[in-house]
């Protein structure tokens, strides 16, 4: 039994079904955190976890403790809101302050759990300003120290970082890190921002269309996607998808053939039969120029040196454009043809409903 | 060169709001300091300030000025308080919001005359007004209510003109408070009373100020209610300052006190004026 419990959640509006069966089991402790692209749900599910939002349907526990039509504030939850919110006619201690004066929680209890949040937050100097004179990171502080104030079981996350500059976003990332290992409490976060979800995470729930893609830690789906979509999500720049000519058996190997190429592809490491047409999925990171004798040839179509390391666009014979990772100082230039040479064990292969049919290497072995 | 020209194109428009301006005040102080009766043509003798004096002296003079303090503050209490109110109440969305909404609002499309006969002749007349017919529905006696309570009936008539601009700003300013914002109190644990008390009475703040200012303006100057419905009385029980200085000008001829009494009311709208800047002014330069 875990600690946070969501069972077959239903959420329709009017028109729309935003939440279509999400079943998700969180224990205690772990930062998960919901990614997606717009209009996944991923802000639906938090909402209707935090009581902003009632469920059509399913239910959620906590704790072992119903809590599918508990009122927001019964819950035992404290949210971060994505434009903060905090409330501006009141000061900083105040606004600290508000969910334990509402709970006409002692003066002196109230005052010694402001001082100690705010000295682990670094707003003890700021206690007396209103919100509106501060800088988007203080505000930020603010607004988790509302949270953690009341000491909730579960803190939320509404994408709180979106409103930062990018410097400020890197800093608040670490913060937040830091503060899940201090305090420990399970913590749910979403983002669209795929690297705060890789950085941040135990745990990562991909949801897509009102239902869960995949859940799982960042490098289990890095490494092994379920679905193309996973796949795509996951890594920046996106992982190269490649539709093959043909693939032919051959005992207990696969020859994938793609223009004149034919690479060679255990069958231990697929699952069930061989489907009709196969999308071979290799990320840029896996793929390395090489002098000769390479796997793919491809023209170099632009190069974006980015310092630490260059993406080369390689347009292949078939008109598709391909990239791939090269060292920061690299010579190769624009319109020059290249052999390219793919990594076997990262290569990923998906049948022709977008789902994958191949294993990583490890597991393979252990068949 | 260029600016020249600009001045020479605008100043026919400048000098003629100018003269608007200048030549009535003028007048009237010109006027406050004659001896100016219509009654009495020809004797337009300087006389100094004995018009201010008559006017001060006048009986109705300090009811004349407490009538139109008492109806300033109570209209501007009740419009605020209830605006607040009623808009916080129809903020929600509900079954009929839109038709509600317009019904709140129109009072403030009738004119203040037919508003003042309609609350005359069909509300508050003791034979067949609304209010008498359910006094007697609950066999009690009628009230006479613009001869027992005159200033009570004008105040409800100009409330009743001036609660839908208020809750025009409120409803307005309603539509902009942050939902995010309501959502953390209510995650804080704050029911619909503390939202209302800590958030939106501080987010209203600004712009019941602005409902105070702009309704002063006009309750200073309240006319056409009184004239149509109890017209001063009795005796001088809803006279304000406005309707004061109208009596002397035209039921007593005498333009010199007249003056002098418009002259006292741009006083006493800056007296106002002043106090109620250094009240709620300050909430507009946040």
């Amino acid at each position: 039994m875990a600690y946070l419990n969501i069972t077959d959640l239903q959420k329709h509006y009017d028109n729309y079904h935003a939440l279509r069966g999400i079943n998700l089991a969180i224990e205690e402790g772990e930062f998960i955190v919901f990614v997606g692209p717009s209009g996944c749900g991923k802000s639906t599910l938090l909402r209707t976890i935090a009581g902003l939002e009632s469920s059509t349907g399913g239910n959620i526990e906590l704790d072992g403790r119903d809590i599918t039509e508990l009122a927001s504030s019964k819950r035992d939850l404290a949210m971060v809101f994505q434009s903060y919110a905090l409330y501006p006619h009141m000061s900083v201690a105040d606004n600290l302050s508000f969910a334990l004066r509402l709970a006409k929680e002692e003066q002196s209890v109230i005052d010694e759990k402001v001082k100690s949040v705010s000295a682990s937050l670094q707003l003890d100097k700021l206690l007396e300003r209103k919100p509106k004179e501060l800088s988007g990171g203080q505000r930020q502080r603010v607004a988790i120290g509302r949270a953690i104030v009341r000491q909730p079981k579960v803190f939320l996350f509404d994408e709180p970082l979106s409103n930062l500059d990018a410097a400020l976003r890197v800093q608040m990332r670490l913060e937040l890190a830091r503060l899940h290992k201090k305090l420990g409490t399970t913590m749910i976060y979403v983002t669209h921002d795929q690297i705060e979800a890789m950085t941040l995470a135990d745990r990562v729930v991909i949801l897509n269309a009102g239902q869960i893609e995949q859940v799982g830690t960042p490098l289990e789906l890095y490494r092994s996607p379920n679905s193309r979509f996973v796949a795509e999500f996951i890594g920046t720049p996106k992982m190269n998808l490649i539709a093959l000519d043909n693939v032919v058996r051959e005992s207990n190997t696969l020859h994938l053939k793609l223009l004149n190429a034919s690479i060679d592809f255990p069958v231990a490491r697929t699952r069930g039969p061989l489907p009709d047409s196969v999308v071979m999925g290799v990320r840029p990171e896996h793929m390395h120029i090489v002098e000769s004798g390479g796997d793919i040839i491809g023209k170099v179509e632009l190069i974006e040196h980015l310092g630490s390391e260059a993406y080369t666009h390689v347009r292949l014979a078939n008109n598709q454009t391909i990239i791939v990772k090269a060292p920061a100082r690299t010579t190769i230039k624009d319109g020059e043809e290249i052999h390219i040479s793919l990594e076997r064990e990262e290569v990923i292969l998906f049948n022709q409903n977008d789902r994958v049919f191949s294993v990583i290497a490890e597991e393979a072995c252990h068949d | 060169m260029k600016r020249s020209i600009t001045r020479l194109l605008m100043a026919p428009s400048v000098l003629l709001l100018l003269a608007w301006m200048l030549v009535p005040l003028s007048m009237t102080i010109y006027f406050s300091t004659i001896n100016y009766n219509l009654l009495y043509p020809g004797r337009n003798n300087f006389v100094g300030w004995m018009n201010f004096e008559f006017f001060i002296t006048d009986p109705g003079f300090w009811i004349a000025i407490s009538n139109t303090l008492i109806l300033l503050i109570s209209v501007l209490l009740i419009t605020v308080v209830l605006g607040v109110a009623l808009s916080a109440l129809i903020d929600k969305p509900f079954f009929g919001r839109n038709v509600v909404r317009v019904l709140l609002i129109s009072p403030f499309f009738i004119m203040p005359t037919v508003n003042a006969l309609i609350w005359k002749n069909m509300m508050m007349n003791p034979v067949y007004g609304i209010f008498a017919w359910i006094s007697q529905s609950f066999g009690l006696e009628p009230i006479d209510w613009l001869s027992d309570y005159p200033l009570m009936s004008i105040i409800i008539m100009v409330s009743w003109q001036w609660l839908p601009f208020a809750i025009l700003v409120f409803v307005t300013a309603l539509q902009s408070q942050d939902t995010e914002q309501k959502e953390a109190a209510q995650m804080d644990g704050a029911n619909g009373w503390h939202i209302f008390r800590y958030l939106t009475v501080p987010h209203l703040a600004r712009p019941i100020a602005v409902v105070v200012m702009i309704e002063t303006i006009f309750l200073l100057a309240v006319f056409a209610e009184i004239y149509v419905s109890t017209g001063g009385g009795p005796g001088y029980d809803s006279t304000n300052i406005a309707y004061l200085i109208y009596n002397q000008a035209l039921l007593q001829y005498d333009v010199g006190v007249a003056s002098a009494g418009g002259l006292f009311a741009v006083l006493l709208a800056n007296i106002v004026a002043f106090f109620l800047i250094r009240a709620v002014g300050k909430n507009l330069t946040v």
